[in-house]
């Protein structure tokens, strides 16, 4: 009796970690497990499949020597620097025109988000064609009488990454928007009034009193956007296949072809590490602020 | 985010506002466009699409393309269209939403109610899971989806999702959790409710919204999965994603940019419709992952 109502006691006490080891556990093993796993395979010649031989840093050296590599990572840089930036400006200026009390706010909104519920295969899709000089944008504006008009950036080994910069941002600057908009109308209205009567005009009370208060906001989409860029690989795939040649090749593409089609395992492990490297530094920082201040409710 | 705009203080002339009006509805028809195109030449002749413009209506209205995407299209070994795929997307998100669904609730309901010596870290350390690149897991899950016997199914499948979408349903639920109020807990526990007794009667009945949200996400993210469906699936367990990329970059023959339409489409009908009955609660889940607290 004594005994059975402390069991019981003990199970009512151990029950909610119970119900929460299984997923813990699985997080460990399939998440943290698995980054150990690929890091160790890095440093090792596996090629098509896991050798367990360590060779040092062999792996890393070659990779940054590899020109493929080299433009992944400018590659990056390019589309990371462009898409953040066109998405934080589109962003931020859309929200700031929908914060104007605008009566279709309601139908216009969904309109800017839709795009974040499709994948990038399929929106992938709809560029590639547009982007087609044979048959999309190019050779519709030529039949429309402009007939010098040309676009074939899509066929061009310097211009074909800026093709995956324009339809990453239609997909994700809607989102930018919300963020921004959910920033704005965080911001108490008082203070604005208050400046207002000072005299303060709209440029002014935008630039000085409106947009520096948003700097969550701008973290937030900062954090979301670059993630997004390190992460890229779907839209790569759908709109050139990391072509021409390799011109579009990005950290996800080269990680992906040196692993399972070049079976450079090694090597494709050191990549994958880097990425989470990359991700590591924008995310942890962000993470450890986050869960840190007191939150308040939402 | 607020559904009705709120008041803001901010005064416009009326000159402002026409043109504030016409920008957004230019970035109206800049968002809609690419839909727009593939709608409307979805409907075309081949050599319509070739000879003309691509805002034009179509002169002749065609469903073939769209049959030809449904079932006749070739893209596996048999010329069988975007529908055999389609049910496996389907198979293969219904068990993964549901699981990853009821794990995240209960994980949630744990993380705020049931609080323990070092639990933040715990959340923290799933949480951080959301976000890493999966290709640092794509080596080492194809040897356990091996091991498992379970490599190039469904199943598979559904496993890697349920993992990797742990982490956000368990962020949706805690932060949703952490707002109900804990003293209707204690209550109930003095009265003598256990633990799993207190999540159904008291936490569940009001978990409505996020469920939905956590649902909607999921159901969004899974179904618009490419890269592990690229990696992991054979043949016969390929999603929609991989199919619709297989029919859209074969580069035997002309390229059926119509049919390539019509199958765009299909794929993101199940998430469009989800997204125009319930684009509010996609939102919020969007938000919430972007913006927590």
């Amino acid at each position: 009796m004594e005994y059975g109502r402390y069991l019981r006691g003990w199970a009512q006490q151990a029950l909610p970690r119970l119900v929460l080891a299984p997923s813990f556990a699985t997080i460990v093993l399939f998440v943290y497990g698995f980054i150990v796993f690929t890091a160790y395979l890095s440093f090792t010649n596996s090629r098509i499949l896991p050798k367990f031989n360590l060779i040092g840093f062999e792996n890393y050296e070659k990779l940054f020597g590899l020109r493929h590599w080299s433009t992944a990572i400018e590659n990056l840089v390019i589309f990371g620097g462009l898409y953040i930036a066109i998405c934080t400006a589109i962003g931020l200026t859309l929200a700031i025109l929908l914060d104007q009390k605008i009566r279709a706010e309601g139908v216009l909104r969904p309109l800017y988000l839709y795009p974040m519920a499709l994948s990038f295969i399929v929106t992938g899709t709809a560029w590639k064609w547009f982007l087609d000089p044979g048959i999309g944008l190019e050779q519709t504006l030529q039949s429309w009488g402009w007939a010098s008009f040309e676009f074939d950036w899509i066929k061009n080994r310097q211009m074909a990454i800026y093709t995956i910069v324009i339809a990453a941002v239609w997909q994700t600057s809607g989102f930018v928007m919300a963020i921004f908009l959910a920033g704005l109308r965080g911001i108490d209205n008082e203070i604005i009034k208050a400046a207002q009567i000072d005299g303060a005009s709209n440029l002014r009370l935008y630039a000085r009193i409106i947009i520096p208060q948003l700097r969550p906001a701008f973290l937030s989409a900062f954090v979301v956007l670059a993630h997004m860029a390190i992460k890229s690989y779907d839209l790569v795939v759908a709109l050139t296949g990391g072509g021409p040649g390799r011109a579009t090749e990005m950290p996800a593409t080269f990680m992906y072809s040196y692993t399972f089609t070049r079976n450079q395992m090694g090597i494709g492990a050191g990549s994958a590490v880097i990425m989470l490297m990359m991700i590591a530094a924008v995310i942890v920082p962000y993470l450890y602020a986050e869960l840190r201040e007191p939150r308040h409710g939402r | 985010m607020a559904a009705n705009p709120i008041e803001t203080a901010v005064r416009t002339g009326r000159l402002t506002r026409a043109l504030i009006y016409a920008a957004l509805l230019v970035f109206a028809v800049y968002y809609l466009l690419p839909l727009f195109v593939m709608m409307v030449n979805s409907f075309k002749e081949l050599d319509e699409i070739r000879g003309g413009n691509m805002l034009a209506l179509p002169e002749l209205v065609t469903l073939a393309p769209w049959i030809k995407a449904w079932n006749q299209a070739q893209i596996g070994v048999q010329p069988t269209g975007l529908a055999p795929y389609f049910l496996n997307s389907i198979k293969m998100v219904v068990p993964a939403v549901v699981i990853s669904t009821l794990l995240g609730a209960l994980n949630g309901y744990v993380l705020t109610k049931w609080r323990f010596r070092g639990d933040t870290l715990v959340f923290a350390l799933m949480l951080f899971a959301c976000f890493i690149p999966f290709q640092i897991v794509l080596i080492p899950m194809a040897r356990v989806l091996g091991f498992l016997g379970i490599a190039g199914t469904t199943w598979g499948l559904v496993l890697v999702h349920v993992v990797y979408g742990l982490g956000f349903t368990t962020l949706f639920f805690r932060n949703y959790y952490a707002a109900f109020p804990t003293e209707l807990v204690k209550a109930a526990q003095i009265d003598g409710a256990s633990f799993l007794r207190i999540f159904y009667r008291i936490l569940l009945p009001s978990s409505g919204p996020i469920i939905v949200v956590t649902v909607i996400w999921q159901f969004t993210n899974i179904w618009n999965d490419f890269l592990f469906g690229a990696s992991f699936s054979d043949f016969d367990s390929q999603p929609m994603t991989v199919a619709l990329n297989n029919l859209v970059s074969s580069s035997t023959g002309v390229k059926e940019y119509n049919v390539h339409f019509a199958g765009a489409i299909l794929a993101a009908i199940p998430t469009l419709l989800v997204y125009i009955v319930a684009g509010r609660y996609f939102v919020r889940g969007l938000m919430a992952g972007a913006v927590k607290g």
